[in-house]
């Protein structure tokens, strides 16, 4: 090896010696970024997640020693009736009220695209209900829909419905999950509109205008020009909606409290009962652990197929 | 069609009929809100419903103050919501500039772990989440609150979105010209985030001031209650008094109204940043 050869390799050492040092201090500081999040983060959520997933195999009413379980909570799951109501309800709200959130938040947010006059004051008005403190609209609600006094069965009657036939709505078991699911899509219907409202300011106007030379109407522009296009903005609201739904516990507190009987008992408040009126923790845990496989095929599933497009 | 002189497609008419009816049902509960805090009792139920009140009962708002400490409420909520607010813009955006533009060991199993909770119902882990709290000798404190509420997947998920759609070029020029990462972050980043800032304001402010079921679980002190457990625990002691329940509740709305209101041109840029960019 001559010493330029010699020089060459030394200053090559050198080199990748300064380059790892620069990649650790990089992560470092990419690190300080972090941590102050992630630290609260790892505590306060990751920590106890992960609790909650081991606690799903185990025997604990929170004073008493912990005891393992093994999958004694898992097999009891198929002998609750009050578990299979649950699950089978969480699945009606979710397939009843994901499509029809979207379908209204598609056509309010076409609607109010258009260049009419006073238009953020109605944006801002269907956004409303989102931002509306739950407890204080559920009151309004469970008031404006009371069976015996509330107004809505006060028109209905006026309009010629005979008593007895009108609907018992959340004191009802056949009307309470479709209360439950229209207060839902009244509450946050204006939030998904406010996503496609971006959607759409996202659509290249060219397109109206090729598609307009081509003699397509109003409603072949929706369907060729506008749709393909909010493609994404779909996707995004359809895995939002799903995941929301299947988590949905205040609104069901607040108006139906999971009754009558169990016609809206849902996951998440079946957990609730469990864990904080029964005390029954590695059950509670487990009915949690079924919410969270439930939430993580549709998440899966989803992305899977954005990659794929 | 003319109205006033102007002549007025018929779709244009469909368009804002479909429009202001939409609105006034969307509008309606609050409307019936307004109008029966202004009311006795017995007349909230009075059909056909009399809108504006010929006597309106203004001494509502003033009951309801002496009725249940709904000043210390609402001190106790405001105070929870701006430390949790201000802590969770900075931490969250913080965070989201070194997903967004640092390369670094485990950066995709990390941000990973932010993705996977985000779909997590919070009600899967609240549990263990009060028995460590508990732990900490921490139930019965705002302290409880705070950290249950100021470090979320959301914000982070919701600020990275925002900063990947702003161009690399512009932290390289910035590094060129001899800037340090926490500069970029500081003078670059965080003035162009506004919109993105302004939606994460208005969730964090709107889910820590509307909070229920958190409040609920680590608040049995009546003199640290939030406005929500107070407006609950108000509708269980006088149930019978809608007259005054719909005064707090309207009470209760406000901050959020006004914070939305001013915020809320922000609002579609911010979604949009946080809804189309995967």
């Amino acid at each position: 090896m001559s010493d330029s050869q010699r020089q060459v390799a030394g200053r090559r050492k050198v080199r990748v010696v300064s380059k790892r040092r620069r990649r650790i201090e990089d992560a470092l500081i990419a690190y300080s970024f972090i941590a102050p999040n992630f630290l609260g983060f790892a505590i306060f959520t990751l920590g106890p997640i992960l609790f909650a997933f081991a606690l799903a195999f185990m025997h604990w009413d929170g004073s008493n020693p912990i005891t393992f379980a093994g999958l004694d909570n898992f097999w009891r799951l198929f002998e609750d009736p009050a578990f299979i109501d649950a699950f089978w309800n969480t699945i009606i709200y979710t397939a009843v009220s994901v499509p029809l959130t979207l379908a209204c938040a598609l056509g309010l947010a076409v609607l109010l695209n258009q260049k009419i006059f006073g238009r953020n004051f109605f944006r801002t008005a269907m956004f409303f209900p989102y931002v509306a403190s739950l407890v204080a609209v559920a009151v309004v609600w469970n008031m404006v829909f009371n069976p015996e006094m509330g107004p809505v069965n006060m028109l209905l009657y006026t309009i010629g419905i005979p008593p007895e036939n009108l609907p018992g709505w959340a004191a009802d078991r056949h009307w309470a999950m479709i209360t439950v699911i229209l207060f839902g899509i009244w509450k946050s219907m204006g939030y998904y509109m406010v996503i496609y409202l971006a959607g759409l300011q996202g659509i290249n106007s060219e397109l109206y205008e090729a598609a307009g030379l081509d003699g397509a109407n109003a409603w072949q522009k929706f369907i060729h020009v506008t749709l393909p296009q909010l493609a994404p903005t779909t996707f995004f609201v359809t895995v939002m909606l799903t995941i929301q739904s299947f988590k949905v516990f205040d609104q069901v507190y607040m108006i139906t409290q999971g009754g009558p009987g169990t016609s809206t008992l849902v996951l998440v408040y079946h957990i609730y009962n469990e864990a904080f009126i029964s005390w029954d923790l590695g059950y509670s845990s487990m009915i949690a652990l079924v919410l969270f496989l439930l939430v993580l095929v549709v998440t899966v599933v989803q992305f899977r197929r954005q990659r794929e497009d | 069609m003319k109205i006033a002189g102007h002549k007025i497609k018929g779709s244009t008419l469909a368009v804002y009929l479909t429009v202001i009816v939409i609105t006034v049902v969307m509008l309606l509960p609050f409307a019936w809100m307004l109008s029966a805090s202004l009311k006795l009792d017995r007349d909230v139920f009075a059909f056909p419903i009399e809108w504006i009140p010929a006597q309106p009962r203004w001494q509502n708002y003033v009951d309801i103050w002496t009725k249940i400490p709904l000043a210390l409420f609402i001190y106790n909520t405001s105070k929870l919501t701006i430390i949790v607010t201000i802590l969770q813009l900075l931490t969250s955006s913080f965070a989201a500039y070194a997903f967004a533009k640092l390369d670094f060991p485990y950066k995709n199993t990390l941000f990973l772990g932010y993705i996977a909770t985000i779909a997590m119902p919070w009600q899967v882990y609240m549990v263990p989440q009060f028995l460590l709290m508990r732990e900490f000798g921490l139930n019965n404190t705002h302290l409880a609150l705070i950290f249950l509420q100021a470090f979320t997947a959301f914000g982070v998920f919701l600020m990275r979105q925002f900063y990947m759609s702003i161009p690399n070029e512009l932290c390289e020029a910035a590094r060129i010209d001899g800037m340090n990462e926490y500069q970029i972050w500081a003078k670059i980043m965080l003035p162009l985030s506004k919109p993105a800032l302004s939606t994460l304001t208005i969730f964090t402010f709107v889910t820590t001031w509307n909070d229920f079921l958190g409040p609920m679980i680590y608040l049995t002190k009546t003199e640290l209650k939030t406005i929500q457990i107070g407006l609950r625990m108000f509708i269980s002691q006088y149930s019978a008094e809608y007259g005054l329940i719909m005064a707090a509740s309207v009470v209760a709305l406000i901050p959020v109204l006004v914070v939305f209101l001013a915020l809320q041109r922000f609002f579609v840029e911010g979604v949009a940043s946080s809804g189309l960019k995967g």
